[in-house]
C-alpha cells in the first residue's frame, strides 16, 4: 500500500508540474508575450541563428533525457523486488559500453558544426558601416559615435521612489533610460566596448550581443538590426552596488530617420557648448544652483554618498559635515573634477557640464546643514580646470 | 601478499593487542577536549560532517535572505550592498564550508573502513586540517560585521571589483580563503597517502570501492588547484594593499588574467564537488539494485578522464570576455567532450539498475533523484558549452539554475544519500525512516519549485546577482522564493533525523545493515567500534 501511495504521489506531482507549465505556456500565447519562458528570437539574422541553435540543443537534450530517464523508469517499474524481480548478475558488456561512448561523440560532432558556423559569423566585426564606443562605469553607460562629435551618458530613468516602493512601478520598471542609444536599421553597427572602472557587460538580448566591458581593454561586437524598434537590455556582469540598476535601451531607426536624429544631436551639442561659453561670463543665483545641483546630485552622486549625504560607513565617505565639503573649496572642486585614483570616486570633469559641476558642488556645500553659504560658479570650475 | 606473513609473527601478541586496545579506549578524554585533541578518523569525520551541516544551515539562511528580497520587485528587506554580501558569502560558505568539508568528513569516516586501514595515514595533520576551518569561517563571517560590510564582489571575486573597488574587509576574505585552502590541501594529502600506503592485503587498485577511487582522483585535483586559488587571492591582496598591478591595466596588468587564473582553479573545483558524489551514488545503486555495479573499470576511467579534461575547459566561464574566436572554439569543443565520460557514468548507473531487484529505501530515493536531477543539470551544462548561445545564457538565471541542479540536487543530494546510507553503521541504529521519507519528498518537490523556473527567467533575460528585477519576472520569482523557503524548512526535518540518530534512538541494526550491501565497512560491527582493522583484513 505504501509503495502504491508513493507511485500515486509521483504521478500526481508530475501531472501538477505539467499542468502548471502548460498553463504558463497557454497564458503566454494568450497575451502574446513571448519573452517569459524561452529565449527570444530577437531582431537580427544572428539572433535568429542563435535561437535556432538553442532550440536544436534543447531538443537534443530533451530526447537524450527521455531515452535515459525512460530506461530508468522502465527499470524502476519492472525490476522491483516488490514485483518479485530476481537480480541478474551481468556487470559489463564491452560492445554496449563502446556504443554509448561513440554515439554521444557523434551527436557532439553533429552539434559542433552549426555552433562553429554561427560563432565565426558573430565574431566577424570587419567592414562596419558605423562604429559606436560603449563605455561602462558605475552605474551608467556612455555612448560615443566615432564618426561624429555626438556622445552622451545614458542613465536609468526609473525613479528611486519606485524602487523603494513609495510610488507604483511603471511598465518598464528598471529597464528605462534617460537617453537611449540610437542606431540605424539595415547597417552593420560595430560596438567598441570598454569600461572606466570595474568590469561591466553590455547585453541586448534581441541582438544576441553580450560582451564584457573591461577597464583598459577594448572589446568588439556588432549587430545589424532588421526592424525599427526599441530594444531593452541590462548590465550582465556584477559591477558593485547598483549592478541591477544600469539598463540599456537601444532604438533602431530607419536610416533616413537616423540621419535626422543625428543632425538634431549635433545641433544640440553645438548649442550646449555655446551656452557653456555664455555662462562663463555671468553668474547663477543660489536658487538656480541649488535646484539644478539637487537634480545632478540625485542622478549622479546619491547612489554612493546617499540622498542624505551620509554615505555608507566603511564603503563611501559622508559629505555631510566633511572637511572637503565645508572648508577646502579647491580640494572639493578637484575631487569632483578629477576623481580620486584607487577608489570608486570617478572623475566627473568629463561627464558633467561646467554648469552641472558648479551646481552640484554648490549643492554639496549647502545641503544637509553644510550651510557654507558659498557659491561655486561655472567660471570658478572653468578657472580650476584651465589652471591645472 | 607478503603482508599476511608479516602479520603472523605478531599473532602471538594479538590477544595483548585486544587488551591494550580496550585499555586505550578508557583514556579517550571526555567532553570538549576529546574533540579538540582527537586524532581518530571517525571523530574527525564526525566533526567535519557537523561543521558542514552547520555551515549548510548558515549559508542556507543567507539564501533565505536573498529569496525574501527577491520575493517581489522593489527593495523591501535589504540594501543592494548587503544583498551582494549575501550572494557572495552564500556562495563561499556553500562551496568551501558545506560541500567540501562534508565530502572530507565522509572520506575520513569511510576510506579507512573501506580499504581496511586502522586510521588515516597522518592523524595529527588530520586534526589540524579540521580545526583551522572554524577559524577561517569565523573570520569570513566576522567580516560581515565590519564597517562597510564583508565581501560583496561575488564568490568569484573578479578584479578590479575585489581590488581597487572593494573595502578593507577584503584582507579578511583573503586570509580566510588561505586557511580554507591549507585545510583542503592537508585533507587531500592525507587521503592520497592513506590510499597509497594503507590498503589491506589484497585490496588491489581495481578492487577499491568507487568512493575511494573518486576521492583519490579528487584529492589530486585539490592538490593541483588549491595553490592556484591561493595565488589568485594573494595577487588580489597585493593589488589592493601593496600597490602591485597584476589585474590593473594602468600598471600593465590585465583584469581578464584574473579570470583565467581563477577559473583554472574554479573548473577543477566544480569537479572536486561532484566526483565524490559519483562515488557515493556508485556505492548506493548496486546495494539497492542487488546487482554489481555495471562497468566498474569504465567508471574509473571515466572519472579520471573527467578530471583530466577539467584542466582544459576553464575559459568556458569566460566566453563573453572577448577571447579570440579560435580560443572560444577550443574551449567549446573541449567542454562538449566532457559530456562523453559523464554520459558513460549515467548510462552505467541505469545499466546497474537494469534487471536488478530494486527496493527504495531512503538512500536509494536520494540516489535516484540525484541521477535524474544531476542529469538535467548536466544537459543544461551541455547547452551552456555552445559558445554562440552561451552569449545569451551567460550571467543569467539559466546559469544559476544549471549550477544549482548540479550542486544542490547533485552534490548535496549525494551527501544526504550518503548520510542515510552509512549513518546506521556509524550509530548502530536505524534512523527514523518516516521522517527521512518526509525529508526526501519535501526536498524533492520544493527543490524543483525552487530551481526549475530559474531556467525560464534566465532564458527570458533576468541577469543573476541583482537585488531587484523588472516586472515581467515577478510571477516566477515568487514561485522560486516559495520553493526556496519550503526547501529551507525541509532541511530542519533532516536536522531532526540526524540529531535523533546521534542520540542513538531507533532500532539496532545488523552488521550488514542493508541486505544488498557489500564491502569491508559492512563486515565490522554496528556501530563501528572506535578502532577498526587494527589487524588488516585480507581481501580475496
Amino acid at each position: 500500500m505504501k509503495k502504491l501511495a508513493n507511485i500515486v504521489l509521483m504521478v500526481l506531482g508530475t501531472l501538477a508540474t505539467t499542468a502548471a507549465f502548460s498553463h504558463a505556456f497557454a497564458a503566454q500565447q494568450a497575451t502574446g508575450d513571448a519573452a517569459t519562458l524561452n529565449l527570444r528570437k530577437g531582431v537580427t539574422d544572428i539572433s535568429g541563428q542563435v535561437y535556432d541553435l538553442h532550440m536544436l540543443m534543447f531538443t537534443i537534450c530533451v530526447v537524450i533525457a527521455v531515452v535515459v530517464f525512460g530506461a530508468m523508469f522502465i527499470s524502476i517499474y519492472l525490476h522491483r523486488r516488490s514485483r518479485g524481480a530476481t537480480p541478474a548478475t551481468f556487470h559489463e558488456n564491452v560492445k554496449v559500453e563502446i556504443a554509448w561512448t561513440v554515439v554521444p561523440f557523434l551527436i557532439l560532432i553533429f552539434m559542433a558544426f552549426p555552433a562553429a558556423q554561427t560563432l565565426i559569423a558573430m565574431e566577424d566585426t570587419s567592414e562596419p558601416d558605423m562604429t559606436v564606443l560603449v563605455t561602462g562605469s558605475q552605474w551608467k553607460w556612455h555612448y560615443k559615435y566615432m564618426d561624429s562629435d555626438v556622445s552622451f551618458y545614458s542613465l536609468m530613468a526609473t525613479q528611486r521612489e519606485q524602487i523603494s516602493n513609495r510610488y507604483e512601478k511603471g511598465e518598464n520598471y528598471l529597464l528605462e533610460v534617460d537617453r537611449p542609444l540610437v542606431i540605424p536599421t539595415g547597417q552593420k553597427v560595430r560596438f567598441l566596448i570598454t569600461s572606466d572602472d570595474v568590469i561591466h557587460s553590455w547585453w541586448v538580448p534581441d541582438f544576441a550581443v553580450k560582451k564584457d566591458a573591461n577597464p583598459g581593454f577594448i572589446n568588439e561586437a556588432w549587430t545589424k538590426v532588421n526592424e525599427p524598434g526599441l530594444y531593452r537590455g541590462q548590465c550582465a556582469e556584477l559591477c558593485g552596488k547598483d549592478h541591477g540598476f544600469m539598463p540599456i535601451v537601444v532604438i533602431a531607426k530607419a536610416p533616413e530617420d537616423f540621419a535626422v536624429w543625428m543632425g538634431e544631436q549635433e545641433k544640440m551639442q553645438r548649442e550646449a557648448k555655446a551656452e557653456e561659453q555664455r555662462l562663463l561670463a555671468m553668474s547663477m543665483s543660489m536658487e538656480e544652483l541649488m535646484s539644478e545641483g539637487n537634480k545632478v546630485y540625485t542622478a549622479t552622486c546619491a547612489a554612493c554618498h546617499m540622498p542624505n549625504g551620509e554615505g555608507l560607513k566603511g564603503a563611501f565617505p559622508a559629505l555631510k559635515g566633511s572637511k572637503l565639503a565645508t572648508e577646502d573649496m579647491q580640494g572639493h572642486i578637484d575631487i569632483v573634477v578629477n576623481g580620486k585614483t584607487g577608489t570608486a570616486m570617478q572623475a566627473f570633469g568629463k561627464m558633467l557640464s561646467l554648469r552641472e559641476l558648479a551646481a552640484v558642488i554648490t549643492y554639496e556645500r549647502n545641503a544637509w546643514g553644510n550651510n557654507t553659504e558659498e557659491l561655486v560658479q561655472p567660471k570658478d570650475v572653468n578657472a580650476f580646470i584651465q589652471g591645472q | 601478499m607478503t603482508k599476511p606473513a608479516q602479520m603472523t609473527s605478531h599473532d602471538a601478541t594479538l590477544a595483548d593487542d585486544t587488551v591494550s586496545h580496550e585499555h586505550h579506549e578508557h583514556h579517550i578524554p571526555k567532553g570538549l577536549m576529546r574533540w579538540v585533541l582527537t586524532t581518530n578518523h571517525k571523530d574527525i569525520g564526525t566533526l567535519y560532517l557537523w561543521f558542514a551541516f552547520i555551515m549548510f544551515l548558515v549559508g542556507g539562511a543567507m539564501a533565505m535572505v536573498i529569496r525574501a528580497e527577491l520575493f517581489q520587485p522593489g527593495l523591501q528587506i535589504v540594501e543592494p550592498n548587503f544583498f551582494n554580501q549575501m550572494t557572495t558569502v552564500h556562495g563561499l560558505i556553500m562551496v568551501f564550508g558545506a560541500v567540501m568539508p562534508a565530502f572530507t568528513g565522509l572520506a575520513n569516516w569511510l576510506i579507512p573502513m573501506m580499504i581496511g586501514a586502522p586510521d588515516m595515514a597522518l592523524p595529527r595533520m588530520n586534526n589540524w586540517s579540521f580545526w583551522i576551518l572554524p577559524f577561517a569561517f569565523a573570520i569570513l563571517l566576522g567580516s560581515l560585521f565590519m564597517e562597510g560590510g564583508g565581501p560583496a564582489f561575488g564568490w568569484t571575486f573578479y578584479a578590479p571589483l575585489s581590488t581597487t573597488y572593494s573595502n578593507d574587509s577584503t584582507a579578511l576574505f583573503v586570509f580566510s580563503v588561505h586557511i580554507m585552502g591549507i585545510s583542503s590541501i592537508m585533507g587531500a594529502i592525507n587521503v592520497i597517502v592513506t590510499i597509497f600506503n594503507m590498503r589491506a592485503p589484497g585490496m588491489t587498485w581495481m578492487k577499491m570501492p568507487l568512493f575511494v577511487w573518486t576521492w583519490l582522483i579528487t584529492a589530486f585535483l585539490l592538490i593541483a588547484v588549491m595553490p592556484v586559488l591561493a595565488g589568485a587571492v594573494t595577487m588580489v591582496l597585493t593589488d589592493k594593499f601593496f600597490g602591485t598591478s597584476f589585474f590593473d591595466a594602468a600598471g600593465g596588468g590585465d583584469p581578464v588574467m584574473f579570470q583565467h587564473i581563477f577559473w583554472f582553479f574554479g573548473h577543477p573545483e566544480v569537479y572536486i564537488m561532484i566526483l565524490p558524489a559519483f562515488g557515493i551514488i556508485s556505492q548506493i545503486i548496486p546495494t539497492f539494485a542487488r546487482k554489481p555495479l555495471f562497468g566498474y573499470a569504465s567508471m574509473v576511467y571515466a572519472t579520471a578522464s573527467i578530471a583530466l579534461l577539467s584542466f582544459i575547459v576553464w575559459a568556458h566561464h569566460m566566453f563573453t570576455t572577448g577571447m579570440p574566436v579560435y580560443m572560444e572554439m577550443f574551449f567549446m569543443f573541449a567542454t562538449m567532450l566532457i559530456s562523453v565520460p559523464t554520459g558513460v557514468k549515467v548510462f552505467n548507473w541505469v545499466a546497474t539498475m537494469w534487471r536488478g531487484s530494486m527496493s527504495f529505501e531512503v538512500p536509494m530515493l536520494f540516489a535516484l533523484a540525484f541521477i535524474v536531477l544531476f542529469t538535467i543539470g548536466g544537459l543544461s551544462g551541455l547547452m551552456l558549452a555552445i559558445t554562440p548561445v552561451d552569449f545569451q545564457y551567460h550571467d543569467t538565471y539559466f546559469v544559476v539554475a544549471h549550477f544549482h541542479y548540479v550542486l544542490v540536487t547533485g552534490a548535496i543530494f549525494s551527501i544526504m544519500a550518503a548520510v542515510y546510507y552509512w549513518v546506521p553503521k556509524w550509530t548502530g541504529r536505524m534512523f527514523n525512516i518516516t521522517l527521512a521519507k518526509w525529508h526526501f519528498w519535501c526536498s524533492l518537490v520544493s527543490v524543483n519549485v525552487l530551481f526549475f523556473p530559474m531556467h525560464f527567467v534566465g532564458l527570458a533575460g533576468m541577469p543573476r546577482r541583482i537585488p531587484d528585477y523588472s516586472l515581467q519576472f515577478a510571477d516566477f520569482n515568487q514561485w522560486i522564493s516559495i520553493g526556496g523557503f519550503a526547501f529551507g524548512l525541509s532541511q530542519l526535518i533532516f536536522l531532526t533525523v540526524v540529531i535523533q540518530a546521534c542520540r542513538k534512538q531507533g532500532e539496532p541494526v545488523s552488521d550488514q545493515v542493508w541486505d544488498g550491501a557489500h564491502g569491508l565497512e559492512w563486515e565490522i560491527p554496528s556501530p563501528a567500534p572506535y578502532h577498526t582493522f587494527e589487524t588488516p583484513p585480507v581481501v580475496k
